[in-house]
């Protein structure tokens, strides 16, 4: 085991109207290890996502990154600790281009974004980098579309690209092959374990063949609680998660 | 600038981007599409529609009354502050009148009482408009949509009946008077000379709308407009961002309202009522939202317009550039400066294929 929990949760909890999305989860993300969130929709996977990158304050509990309490930072200092996130459905800046987005996104951490009276070409310094990170996502030869120009594939790669910007200690990927064809399932499959070196993957994933072949651990959600969790073979093979879900999500492939 | 020419190759190609304009139409505002028009197009066309526009500038006052061009330098100011808000940060303020109002007020205050240069004054009327804009900014930027436009005019009308009320200050009804258009022992009375006088003022303000919309912090700002949630997750505090381009946005406010002040050489409540920030909102719509020159060209019709009516003696003013505005939105969305903009880039286009 890579050791230590850099990411953790306490009893984590969040309500909407009397309705318990998230209920008293602990969670530990070992460091440099890629970790699976599954489980049935409604398992509150996503409401997790945003309560562990700031999106959402949780209604209780507690969560430690690296060892200090990010319980209730709002989402720009999450990111700025180091915790990159993609959204489940895509999120993008319609009108900038490629390039442009993978730009902002390495800007960020300097005060550059706030020079108001320097030319925006001062960006160019970003550009080598940009292209790189590109060229790594495979839209090279995209980089100077705007994202809603873009196919639904293409612009998974580039929520992935903007997430690397970033430089992040711990990655969370919400879906981040969901709608892709098998082709693009199998190039990002390849990207995050290219990737995940020396960084923690935190992903909800529904394609199980895509958990069993990046996974280290699994948790399986269920009805806002940790249901089951270990290593994906352990998991798979539990009774209780083939009746909660796996089962049947195996059985469709 | 050249940085965008270069892009402008690959993104011409792009397939896909014809269906573009029809989308940007509904969701966010045309601004791109029409500032990227004139900033892809080459040099030259740039160059040329900046001489042509200083031209025009300069040539102006010669070929209207001085007094209606000085209102025109004025209300472009003011266009393109609440441009650099509605069309490049995603936020409709209803209240820039408060800002308008109060440089003006400031500035006339500053001017008679102190007897200061004009220029003086009206720096610190804009810089008390961009004080006053920190407050109500940092509440009004945790809304967004609508509220914010609500929370912009409540606050928006507070001052004006603060204005209203603090009678020993404001002179209430009466207005100040006599504001002086000190400079230097200079007469600028003849309101043709004051047009020159306050021509590189407003150019200078102009150029820094224009330069702040082409700095990284624009282009954190279209980012935040486009998708705040985005940006936040990139690690951009959104509301302070908001907030900065906000007391930008006061401040050039300001300055156009300290000239105006200073220009008619009288403030009357005028300056603070809600139907002046109505107006700001209706020269940029029909100017163009996101084009930041839409809003000159704009301020320029509009207060040509109701010079020309009222000269006629025509009452109902309101319905004369209500009924534009309301066609203009109807029929050409991008505005005058968006729709001339998009028709270019689509000949160029067409040109091109």
């Amino acid at each position: 085991m890579a050791g230590q929990a850099i990411l953790s949760a306490r009893g984590l909890t969040r309500d909407f109207r009397g309705f318990r999305a998230v209920d008293g989860v602990d969670l530990d993300v070992a460091a440099e290890t890629v970790h699976a969130l599954v489980g049935p929709n409604g398992a509150g996977k996503t409401t997790l996502f945003n309560l562990l990158t700031g999106f959402l304050p949780p209604s209780g509990g507690r969560i430690e990154l690296d060892g200090r309490d990010v319980t209730g930072l709002p989402p720009e200092r999450v990111a700025r600790l180091g915790v990159a996130r993609s959204f489940q459905i895509t999120s993008l800046f319609p009108q900038l281009g490629a390039r442009e987005h993978v730009e902002l996104a390495l800007q960020s951490s300097s005060g550059l974004g706030w020079r108001f009276w320097r030319s925006a070409k001062l960006m160019r310094r970003y550009r080598e980098r940009a292209a790189e990170l590109l060229d790594m996502v495979g839209l090279a030869d995209l980089a100077e579309a705007p994202a809603e120009a873009l196919a639904y594939g293409r612009k998974r790669a580039l929520e992935l690209a903007i997430a690397l910007a970033l430089d992040p200690k711990v990655l969370l990927l919400d879906e981040p092959t969901a709608g892709m064809g098998l082709e693009d399932v199998d190039r990002t499959v390849e990207l995050i374990s290219t990737v995940r070196t020396g960084r923690t993957v935190v992903m909800v994933e529904h394609n199980m063949s895509v958990v069993g072949r990046l996974a280290d651990t699994v948790t399986v959600l269920q009805a806002g609680k940790v249901l089951v969790e270990g290593p994906y073979e352990q998991v798979r093979a539990d009774e209780r998660v083939i009746t909660a879900y796996l089962g049947a999500a195996d059985a469709a492939h | 600038m050249t940085e965008r020419t270069e892009r402008s190759e690959g993104r011409e190609g792009m397939p896909g981007q014809h269906g573009m304009s029809a989308t940007v139409d509904t969701k966010a505002p045309p601004a791109r599409s029409g500032l990227l028009a004139v900033a892809r197009a080459p040099g030259w066309v740039r160059y040329a529609l900046l001489a042509v526009g200083l031209l025009v500038a300069l040539w102006l006052p010669n070929g209207l009354y001085p007094a209606v061009a000085v209102d025109i330098l004025c209300w472009a100011l003011f266009a393109v502050s609440v441009d650099l808000l509605l069309g490049f940060t995603g936020l409709m303020s209803f209240g820039h009148a408060a800002f308008w109002g109060t440089s003006a007020y400031l500035t006339g205050l500053v001017a008679i009482h102190a007897g200061l240069p004009f220029p003086a004054a009206v720096l610190a009327g804009a810089l008390g408009a961009a004080l006053l804009a920190l407050p109500i900014g940092y509440l009004a930027v945790k809304r967004t949509g609508i509220y914010f436009a609500m929370v912009t005019l409540a606050f928006a009308q507070m001052v004006y009946y603060v204005a209203n009320e603090w009678r020993s200050v404001t002179q209430g009804e009466n207005g100040l008077q006599g504001v002086p258009r000190a400079f230097f022992g200079a007469d600028l009375t003849d309101d043709y000379y004051f047009y020159y006088a306050i021509l590189p003022i407003v150019l200078l303000g102009l150029f820094a709308a224009w330069r702040i919309v082409h700095s990284p912090f624009g282009r954190v700002l279209v980012g935040i407009r486009d998708n705040p949630a985005r940006a936040r997750a990139l690690g951009y505090p959104v509301h302070r961002y908001k907030l900065t381009a906000f007391v930008l946005s006061g401040f050039l406010a300001g300055l156009g309202g300290g000239l105006f002040a200073v220009g008619h050489r009288f403030v009357s409540l005028d300056v603070l009522h809600w139907t002046t920030s109505g107006k700001a909102v209706i020269v940029v719509v029909l100017g163009g939202i996101g084009t930041l020159w839409g809003g000159v060209l704009g301020a320029a019709l509009v207060v040509r317009l109701e010079d020309w009516l009222s000269f006629s003696g025509f009452e109902a003013i309101g319905l004369v550039t209500g009924g534009i505005f309301v066609l203009v939105v109807l029929l050409f969305r991008r505005g005058l400066w968006g729709t001339v903009a998009h028709l270019l880039r689509r000949r160029g286009a067409a040109r091109r294929e």
